[in-house]
Parts: C-alpha cells; structure tokens; sequence
C-alpha cells in the first residue's frame, strides 16, 4: 500500500518535470489500448457474422467438401482461443490472411494498396488546413461584432452548403462534370498527378467548410477576449493584432477541431475512391464488403483504425508541443 | 420595501420572431421534403416499379426526362418515391443513435466518480473511429440490408452523441444552481430530469437536426457500397451507385439521385442553422447603431488651460434588439495634470462606456459622440485618423479591470510590454528592452529580464496588473485611464497599486481617470471625483468632502449604503430602493428622481443641470440635500 | 442545538502540479444562533471549506459536527439529512438559479424536498418565503433572467430557508452584487438572523461587510485559520499580523486618507 502511493508520488513528481514526456507516455498508453479494441474488434468480426462466412463468401452451393478446406485453411475449425494465438502471430509476421475470392494473401494486396490512399488522404487533410485557416479568419475579421451582416450571411450559407455535400456524391458530380463532360482529369485510376485532384478535391471540400466554420467561431472568441482589446488600445497595425495576438490563441482549438475531422477524412476514402476506382485500401473494402470476402475486410478494418488511431495520436503530440498547458490541465 | 422591488416587467421575448430569409428557405425546403415523402410514393409510386423491356437503359427523353434503368423503370419516379425510405431510414438512425447516446452520456453525469472515468475512456476510444467505419463494421456483421444499415448507423452515432451530453451535462453540473440542488438532497433522477435535460435540450436538438443530414448521406453511403437498401428496395444511395456505373455513357441517372441526396442534406444542415441562429438570438447578440456619427463640431473654443483631458458632452448611443439605448447621456470632463480624478457609479452608470469612448474603443454596435474632445491639447475631430490612433496609443493607457484576461496569454511579456514604443515611437528592439526593464523596475516589479521572458500564467494577479501598467507607462502617456483596476484584486494588492498610481502621479505628472464602484476607495486616492448614475454625472466634488458633505440624494444614499468599519451595527444600512432608470427610455427629469427620497414636482419633468456650489463642488439637482452639520462631520472623522 | 463546529477538518483536491491542500486543519465553532464571520482573500480557502461542509467537497480529515452530530456523507441517507440542517447560497447570482425554472418552481422544490406539503398549503407557503426575503409575490412566476441581481440573490437565500435549515452558509453573497444592494441584502441577513434564529458562517473579502453581519470573525490565510475573536475585539485589538495588514489596507471613507509614500 505504501509502496504503491510513494510510486504515484514519484510519478506525480516526475510528471511536473516533464511534462510534455508525461503526456506522450499517457496518449501511448491510450493508442496501445485503442489498438488492442480494434485488433480484438477485427478478429471477433469474422465470428460475429450470422451465419457462416465461409459458406457466403463461396455461395450457397458450394460443394461442401471445398468448404470444409477453406474453413480448415482458414482455421475457422479450431477453438477460439487458438485462432486468435494464431491471428496474432501471423499478424506478427505480416501474415494477414488470404482473400477467399482469389486466394492471394492479403498482405501483398495491403502493400500496394495502402501507400495510395494515405496519399490523397494526407493530401486532403493538408488542403483542409491550408485553406480553412486563412478563409475562417477573415471571415471572422471581417464579421467580428456583427459588422458586414451580409458577408455572414454569405459564408454560413456557403459553409453550410459545402458541410451538407456528401463526398461520393460530390465525387460522382465531379466525375460527370469535369471529366466525362468537360474531360479536363482523368475519370478514374490512379494515373499520375492530374488523377489526384478529383479525389483529394471531393474529400477535402466538406471539412474545409467544416473547418472553416469552426476556424471563424474560435476566432470571433478570441476577438472577443480582452487581450484582444489591450492590443487594439496600442493601435498596432493589422496584420501585427491579428498574427501576433488573434492568430496563436485559436490555433490549439480549431487543430483539435481539425484532428477530429481526419477520421471522417480518413473513412470517406472508402466511398470516393469507389467513385473514382482510386486503388486504395478504400476501394477494396468496398469491393470485399459486398463480395463477403471477409479476410479482406477483417484486414481493411484492421489498417484503417490503426491509420486512425495513429493520426489521431500524431495530432494528439503536436497539440501538446503547440499548447503546454493542455499537457497539464490532463493530469 | 416589497412593492418597490419589483421591476417592470423585463423585456424578454417581447420581439415578435421575424423570419429570415435562410429560414423561410429552410422552412420551405423542409416542406417539399416532407410532400414527398408523403405523397411520392402515392403519386408516382406505380410508375416507379412499371416495368419496360423494350426501354431499358435509355437516356433522358420527354416520357422518361431522367432516363430509365436497366429494367425499363421511370429513374426520375424512382428517385421521388425514394424521398420516403430515404429519409425514414435516416430519421431512424439519427434517433435510435440519439436517444442511446444521450442516456448513455446522462447516465456518466449522473454516476460517481470511477464510473464515470471508465464510461469517458469508453466513449473516447470510440469517438477515435470514424462513425462511418463503425457502421460499415457493423452493417457487415448484421448483413445487408435496410434494418442493419439503420442499426448500424445508429450504433455508430452513440459515441457521437455520448460525447456531445457528457460534455453539456458536465457544464450543467459544474452551475451553482446543480450545487445548491445536490445540498437540497435532490435524488438523481430528480436532477436529471428536473435539472439537468432541460437545460441541454436545446443543442441536443440543434445536433440531432445536423445529425439527420449525416445520417442520410452515411445511408446513402452504405446502400451505395451494397450493404444498404437491398433490391427490390431502393434509396437514393443505391440509385446513385446504380447511375455510377453508366456515367461514362449517361452522366444524368447518377446526378439526379445524388441531387436529391444533397437537398436533402442541405435542407437539414440549414434547419440546424436556422435553430442555432434563433437560440443564438435569444441569448444575446445585438444588432448595430445605424450610421450614427459625431455631431457637426461646432466651433472649438480656443484652447484653454493645460488640460490633458477635456470632454463635453460625450454621449454613447448602442443598438440593442429593443431599440437604441442611451447609456452615456451627455457628460463632460477634463483633467489636469498630475490630478487624479475618481469616476464612481453602481453597474449600469455608464462608467466603463466612457471609459471606452475616451479611448476609442468602444463596441462595434456602440457610437460615440461628443462637442468638444480634446486629448492632450489637440481637438480629436480635427486629427488625420493616423494621427489620432498615434496620440490616442502614445499620450493615453488604458489599464482594465481584469488582469488575468488583459495579457495575451501565448505571448511573452517582452513582446506585449515594448510592441507600442517600438511601433509608434519607432524604438528599437534593444532600446525597447532596455526601457522596459526600467519600466519594470518603476512599477516595482523585481528582476527584469526574468520577468520578460516569462509568459502571463506564470504571475501573479497584482504582478500582472503592475505589468499592464507598466505597459501603459511604456509610451509615457499623459493620461492613464484605469477602469476597476483593482476590483479582481485583494485589500493587500488593492493597497500596493493604488499607492503604484500615486507615485506614478507624483513622479511624471501623469494625470489619472480612475473608474471605480468602490466610494471608499475613490474617496482615499483621488482628489476630485465625478459621480454617474444614469448615464450623467450627478455631482462632482472634492475627494475629501464624498464622506460628509455630498449634496445629491444619491452620492449621499450611496456613501451610506456602504458598510464602513467604525458604522452603527445595530442601525440597518441604507438602501437605495427600486432600479437605476432603463437607458433604452429615460424620462426627461432627473434620473434619480424615481428612486429619490427627497423628490419634488419639478424633478419628473426637468433634468437638473450641474450648479455651482463653491469651491469645486457641483451638483445636479433641484433640491440638493442641506450640507452636513458640523458636529456630525467631527463625530465621523 | 444546531450548531456547527469543524474540527481539523482538511481538504485536499488534485491541483495541476500535485495535490493542494486547500483547508488545512481547520477548528471552528459556530454557536446556535450566532453568526461567525470568515474572512480571507481569494485562494485562501474559504470556498472550499463552504463546500466541503455542505458536502460537495470530501474532506481528507477531520470532523463536521451539525447539532453535535458528526456530519457523514456516505449514503444518499447521510447526504439527505445533511441537507435537511445545512444549506448554501452561492455569490453568483447569474448562476445560482435554474435558468428553466420559475421561482415558485424553485421555491417548492426545494420547500418539498424533505417533507410533504399539501397542494393547499404550497401557494401560500412560496408567498410566505418571498415575504421574508422582501420580494413580491408576484415574482413567483418569473424566470431568473427576468429578475435583477440583488433579486436572484434573495430567491436564492429563500431558496436555502425554505429547508428550515439549522444552520446557513453565506459564501460571499454580496461580492458580485452593487454597493447599494450589497446594503440591502446585508440589511436582509440581519433581519433573518432575528426572525428565524438561524445559525450562520458568513464568508467574504470584504471586512466592512462581514462585520456588519457577524458576531464573531475568524480570519483565514492559506487554508489556515489565523485569528478568532469576537467581531469588536478583533476590529480594535488584532492580534495576527495578517489580520492587521488586512485591517489597515481596507479603505473607508470615515478615516482622513493616508497620503503614505511608501511606494517607490
């Protein structure tokens, strides 16, 4: 009993110190747990599936002896707690399984896949931040105590506009637009740079509008503050009043806001690279979804929410290098 | 006493709700939907489902104006007669999601400590993935189709929703009010229901409204991947993927479907908007003084005596949802050099206002105006704009009320404490520096260079407000405005600054307008002082006759509602009954006259102007109160 | 026979750098039907001593004593019959109230939260709590927002007497209130302390203001109580240093004004 407060005292100690450090073993702790939920959560899939998997991947009238192989293939025919030993030593050695519709290992589909979907994911995310940024403070600039009520008006609307336009739906009206109807990007594949810009333009549209909204509040709050006023009774000029004084205070809240949104990001993938047969991960979870090639899109599962999570750790770190204080307030 | 304490009734509400234009279009929006979901099937139900073998495929034409499909159906048909599942589906999920995650995220408000830590972590590793992957997780699991792409959107939105009570919840209970309920004993239940869900329903609503939109494009997302609305159902989702595949060919059945998703989606993202506005509205926000200006100059007297400081008539005109109100009614006053003049006044006086028209400042819904204004010698109205922000930065500081909130929190004091001498007096970095450490050092302030490299949170209340002043000093302004500079402080520090202003004072001559509701204190530090009620200043006096020898009926009743350490503990206090006057309508007689004692006919009818009483005293009123008996003046001092 | 007494009672809270220990040690004896002052700066402790008595605060150690009985606030049993002899009202009045609640809802609530009232008897009952604190009947039917400051502050003391509590802690009342309603609602406590008998702790930064009201003042300093004497004693002969700075720094408008140089 004294053994474990004198550790929590050493720990309390050792966190006032460093507290940046602190932080990051905390988060690392969360990402380890969030990792073991979704390894668990991708394995439990393939045995939560009513029915049999098997079965409905190779149709109902499949001979039962080309079954039974796959099942034993699969080691579906073990107890439970050997497969998941299993799943997780294969997965030690990058052995994701094997697709039950063409029989290739699914690692080898992973290496090819996922290095084009985190491309116009980041590439997203990147459009996002820089253009929501700029756009929220001066929307926030120009709007701030009800000045230029019509501006307002024009950036809710349109923000509000941007925020309700699916990304499938966009990328399907992008496609028919610019590329079947005018033919200015390629229409599908991933062919060089010009095939990026659909893709990353239909997934970045809606949080940019997101974002940007969220960029103009934090500032209008900051606007408000009194700081804001102690600087505006020195009569600096403004650009110094807004990058100086405004600019650094709404940067921790609208990046939170803006490590939230990589997720959603991250999940749209899977339809707008659908639309657009973008050879990523997203793609072929759609395609092994609706082919109930479970393997597949046990792994897809998998990848993504460790992309997430990892992102979201990532964001997490950078929010703590960028706002000391956050660190703190945690423990 | 019980009669006069009742105010008039308070506007609130009182506004008739006016619609804007966003929400007549909202509103409009919303009702086609609905039309067609209620009706689209009826009407064009059974051309939808008409088969048509020999016009299958076809593109857009006069009998079929979006195309058909591969079976020969009418597209555009279709795609109205989907309105009903579509948004079913939706609605559906959004409130499964919604109701599930708000009694998950109240029951966390409500259960002690350990379980809430573990139900937070819960929904925070689950608010970590995308709602959408979590559906699609769980719509393979559940299998395809419209039942499990319902569950498994909504099993997705908890998280969402959790977070978003949790969050509400926990600012509700953190009010004084969920305290004082908890010392009643209230069970919790009781302060769930009674306390707690009525007070975060209305975001809970406004998110739910949003939440719909999101739900209809996730759903649209799932049948459009297959594992939504399986054949021979459809929705606008699987139309959509339908129309994908022959886009190459015929860009029409992909965008119509996908049209209707996004008026859809749009028609609940402006619903949302349309309700955040409204409850925005009702919590405040005021619109602004239609093109108010300052009043034609008339001509300028030549310049008197030495004043920094001299003002007349400076009235402050704000728009508020009520109309246009009057809290600054038309004062004026100058200060020499060297003088320190106290400007005291109950909340709602309009003190800090003139504060803030003095130097410039004032809200964007508030307008200033005055006759004369005059900052240091030169008459404001004729200065280039540049000129005057220079004068006003340079020959004027400002210290406010809260130092907690008046520092830049991300900046470090160096910079906050030299960027106006290095902007207006064109100083350099290390020139700057270097008189800031004197600065420093003038407002007592120890070790210098530690002090510039730190950042606010790692001072003190009085430091930091020593520090405000020190930035003030940093221009070697003429004119330090102070409002309640010392009202967030204690009695020590309140002590420390005040002496800080005096020697400030005394040293450079600075002349200092200093804002407080505390008599007592403006009665120690000042020479003079102005009292404001109303929006006009009711009597200015010497500093050292505020105790005994006001004349007004309110500086008097305010100087005895204060309790002093030498009063009377078994006399009540004096009370000042009834409510300062409304700035939105104030009469035409004296301000105080409603609350006055010593009112007569004339004070209803005819503002008083400020007369002269003697040496320095002047007071506006009909019939100022007789000064005070000498021998009481002995038994107080 | 509702008296309150602490006995060392500590408080300690998770702080951003480690535990702080706001309330330290703290003895008290609050008589039946007196009024003890407590004064102290802020950060000194006061607040969380106020809520750890009426039981939002754990205690770390020591003991609360209401009527003699030690004060346990385990079960919802404990924390009820706590309720029932001790209630709070807070300094701000903005948030004090239930902003969707009338103040006859709030009134009743809390007039029906440890016994039962007849339908009959509930009107006249509200009336009767809104008399005492000298408001107008016909408040009952307001929303807080529809009130003044000094208002909601008085709903909130009737709100805290309609419990028929032994035993009231003021925790700075009139510290976001004007000077001229600051007088009234002292003039207010004054006469409940006549009427009702009530033991009270009246806590505040202003030492004018608690004198006014307090038989006895105890000052506090971090977390520690410094000096206790009867109000007048305390007012002419201090004894702690800290009780002295603070005496001699209040300003008041009776003494001529210090022109000391002490600052440079």
């Amino acid at each position: 009993m004294t053994g474990m407060s004198d550790m929590t005292a050493r720990l309390a100690v050792l966190a006032r110190r460093h507290p940046w450090s602190t932080f990051c073993c905390r988060r690392a702790v969360r990402l380890t747990v969030s990792l073991c939920a979704v390894l668990t959560g991708s394995f439990a899939m393939i045995h939560l599936i009513p029915g049999d998997p098997v079965r409905a991947a190779l149709g109902i009238d499949a001979a039962p002896g080309l079954v039974a192989a796959r099942r034993h293939q699969l080691g579906l025919d073990q107890p439970l707690v050997a497969q998941f030993r299993h799943y997780l030593s294969g997965l030690a050695h990058g052995d994701l399984g094997v697709s039950l519709v063409t029989g290739l290992p699914v690692a080898e589909l992973l290496r090819t896949r996922l290095p084009a979907t985190l491309e116009i994911a980041a590439l997203a995310f990147l459009c996002t931040v820089l253009v929501a940024f700029p756009a929220g403070l001066l929307a926030a600039i120009r709007t701030r105590d009800g000045r230029h009520p019509r501006s307002e008006l024009v950036f809710t609307a349109a923000t509000a506009a941007l925020t309700g336009l699916p990304d499938f739906v966009l990328a399907a009206g992008l496609t028919a637009g610019l590329a079947v109807g005018l033919e200015l990007f390629p229409i599908a594949g991933g062919t060089g740079a010009r095939s990026l810009v659909l893709p990353v333009l239909a997934l970045a549209l809606a949080p940019t509008a997101v974002l940007a909204r969220i960029v103009r509040v934090e500032a209008l709050k900051v606007l408000a503050e009194d700081y804001v006023r102690t600087a505006r009774a020195k009569r600096l000029p403004a650009v110094v009043l807004y990058l100086r004084h405004v600019a650094p205070n709404m940067l921790v809240g609208s990046l939170t806001i803006a490590g939230n949104l990589l997720p959603a990001l991250i999940a749209g993938t899977v339809l707008v690279e659908k639309v657009f047969a973008w050879p990523g991960v997203g793609s072929a979870l759609a395609q092994s979804v609706v082919a109930h090639d479970y393997p597949v899109v046990q792994a897809m599962a998998l990848v993504l929410g460790t992309v997430v999570l990892v992102a979201n750790f990532l964001v997490d770190l950078l929010l703590g290098l960028l706002d000391p204080r956050s660190t703190i307030r945690e423990m | 006493m019980t009669a006069s304490l009742l105010p008039r009734a308070p506007r609130v509400g009182s506004r008739p709700a006016v619609l804007s234009p966003m929400a007549v279009l909202a509103v409009a929006m919303a009702g086609s939907l609905l039309f067609l979901a209620v009706a689209g099937p009826v009407i064009w139900g059974s051309a939808a489902e008409r088969l048509d073998l020999s016009a299958v495929l076809q593109g857009p034409s006069a009998a079929h104006p979006v195309g058909t499909d591969n079976l020969g159906r009418d597209l555009f048909a279709r795609v109205l007669t989907a309105t009903r599942l579509s948004l079913v589906l939706a609605l559906a999920a959004t409130l499964l999601g919604a109701v599930a995650g708000v009694v998950f995220g109240s029951l966390t408000a409500v259960v002690g400590g350990r379980s809430r830590r573990l139900l937070g972590s819960l929904v925070n590793l689950l608010l970590a993935f995308p709602g959408l992957l979590v559906a699609m997780f769980f719509a393979v699991l559940f299998g395809a189709g419209a039942v499990g792409a319902v569950l498994a959107l909504a099993i997705g939105s908890i998280p969402g929703f959790a977070r978003l009570t949790q969050t509400l919840a926990a600012r509700v209970a953190d009010t004084d009010f969920m305290a004082a309920a908890r010392v009643l004993g209230l069970r919790r239940h009781r302060l769930l229901w009674r306390h707690v869900l009525p007070n975060i329903a209305e975001p809970l609503l406004l998110n739910t409204t949003i939440s719909a939109g999101s739900a209809l494009v996730a759903l649209s997302g799932l049948s459009f991947l297959g594992l939504g609305v399986q054949a021979p159902g459809y929705d606008w989702g699987q139309l959509l993927s339908q129309g994908l595949d022959r886009i190459y060919a015929e860009p029409l059945p992909a965008i119509a479907p996908g049209l209707a998703i996004v008026y859809a989606a749009l028609t609940f993202q402006l619903l949302g908007e349309v309700l955040a506005q409204a409850a925005a509205r009702r919590h405040g926000g005021l619109p602004r003084v239609p093109g108010q200006t300052a009043r034609p100059a008339s001509p300028v007297p030549p310049a008197t005596d030495d004043h920094v400081l001299e003002v007349e008539d400076l009235t402050v005109a704000i728009a508020t949802p009520d109309g246009v109100s009057h809290p600054v009614r038309g004062i004026s006053l100058a200060l020499r050099p060297g003088e320190i003049v106290g400007l005291v006044g109950e909340s709602g006086s309009g003190k800090s206002l003139t504060a803030l028209a003095l130097a410039d400042l004032l809200p964007e819904q508030a307008r200033a105006a005055w006759r004369t204004n005059r900052l240091l010698g030169t008459d404001v109205d004729t200065m280039t704009p540049g000129a005057r922000d220079r004068q006003l930065a340079t020959g004027l500081a400002m210290v406010f009320q809260n130092p907690a909130s008046a520092l830049n929190p991300s900046l470090r004091i160096g910079t906050q404490l030299t960027e106006a001498a290095r902007t207006h007096l064109g100083l350099s970095r290390s020139d700057a520096l270097a008189q800031a450490r004197l600065t420093l050092t003038r407002v007592a302030l120890p070790s210098p260079d530690r002090l510039l490299r730190s950042r606010p949170h790692q001072l003190s209340g009085g430091q930091r407000q020593r520090v405000m002043i020190a930035t003030g000093l940093m221009t070697r302004p003429r004119l330090i405005i102070a409002d309640e500079p010392t009202t967030a402080l204690d009695v020590r520090v309140q002590r420390q600054i005040v002496e800080l202003l005096r020697g400030i004072r005394r040293e450079a001559a600075t002349a200092v307008l200093f804002i407080s509701h505390d008599v007592a204190l403006v009665a120690d530090l000042c020479d003079r002082v102005l009292v404001m009620y109303g929006g006009l200043i009711v009597e200015c006096l010497p500093a050292a006759h505020l105790a005994t020898d006001a004349r007004h009926p309110y500086t008097r009743a305010l100087v005895e509602s204060a309790p002093d350490l030498s009063a009377d503990r078994d006399r009540p206090l004096r009370t000042i009954d009834g409510l300062p006057p409304d700035p939105l309508s104030p009469g035409p007689g004296c301000p105080f006259q409603p609350r006055c004692t010593n009112r007569q006919a004339r004070c209803a009818e005819e503002h008083p102007p400020l007369s002269d009483l003697g040496v320095g005293h002047r007071v506006a009123c009909w019939h100022p109160m007789p000064p005070a008996a000498p021998h009481i003046k002995a038994a107080l001092t | 026979m509702t008296g309150l007494t602490l006995r060392d009672v500590t408080v300690r809270y998770h702080g951003p750098t480690g535990m702080v220990t706001a309330v330290d040690r703290v003895r008290l004896e609050v008589p039946e039907g007196r009024t003890v002052g407590l004064v102290g700066e802020s950060g000194s402790g006061k607040s969380s001593l106020a809520r750890a008595i009426v039981g939002l605060a754990p205690t770390s150690g020591g003991e609360i004593l209401i009527g003699g009985r030690p004060a346990h606030t385990r079960t919802v049993r404990d924390r009820r019959r706590l309720g029932r002899q001790v209630q709070i009202v807070f300094q701000d009045p903005d948030t004090a109230l239930d902003p969707r609640m009338t103040v006859r809802q709030t009134l009743l609530e809390a007039a029906t939260a440890f016994r039962r009232l007849d339908r009959g008897a509930r009107e006249p009952h509200v009336t009767e709590l809104l008399d005492l604190v000298g408001l107008d009947p016909r408040v009952a039917d307001r929303l807080p927002r529809q009130l003044s400051g000094g208002q909601r502050q008085r709903v909130a003391i009737a709100r805290a007497v309609a419990v028929d509590p032994g035993v009231l802690i003021a925790d700075e009342i009139t510290s976001a209130l004007d000077v001229s309603v600051q007088a009234s609602v002292l003039n207010l406590i004054r006469e409940l302390q006549r009427r009702l008998g009530l033991s009270m702790l009246f806590i505040g930064h202003n030492l004018a203001a608690v004198r006014y009201v307090s038989d006895v003042i105890a000052v506090m300093y971090l977390g520690r109580i410094v000096e206790t004497a009867p109000t007048e004693e305390l007012l002419s002969d201090p004894q702690h240093p800290y009780t002295r700075s603070l005496l001699a720094d209040a300003p008041s408008l009776h003494t001529p004004p210090r022109r000391t140089d002490t600052s440079r």
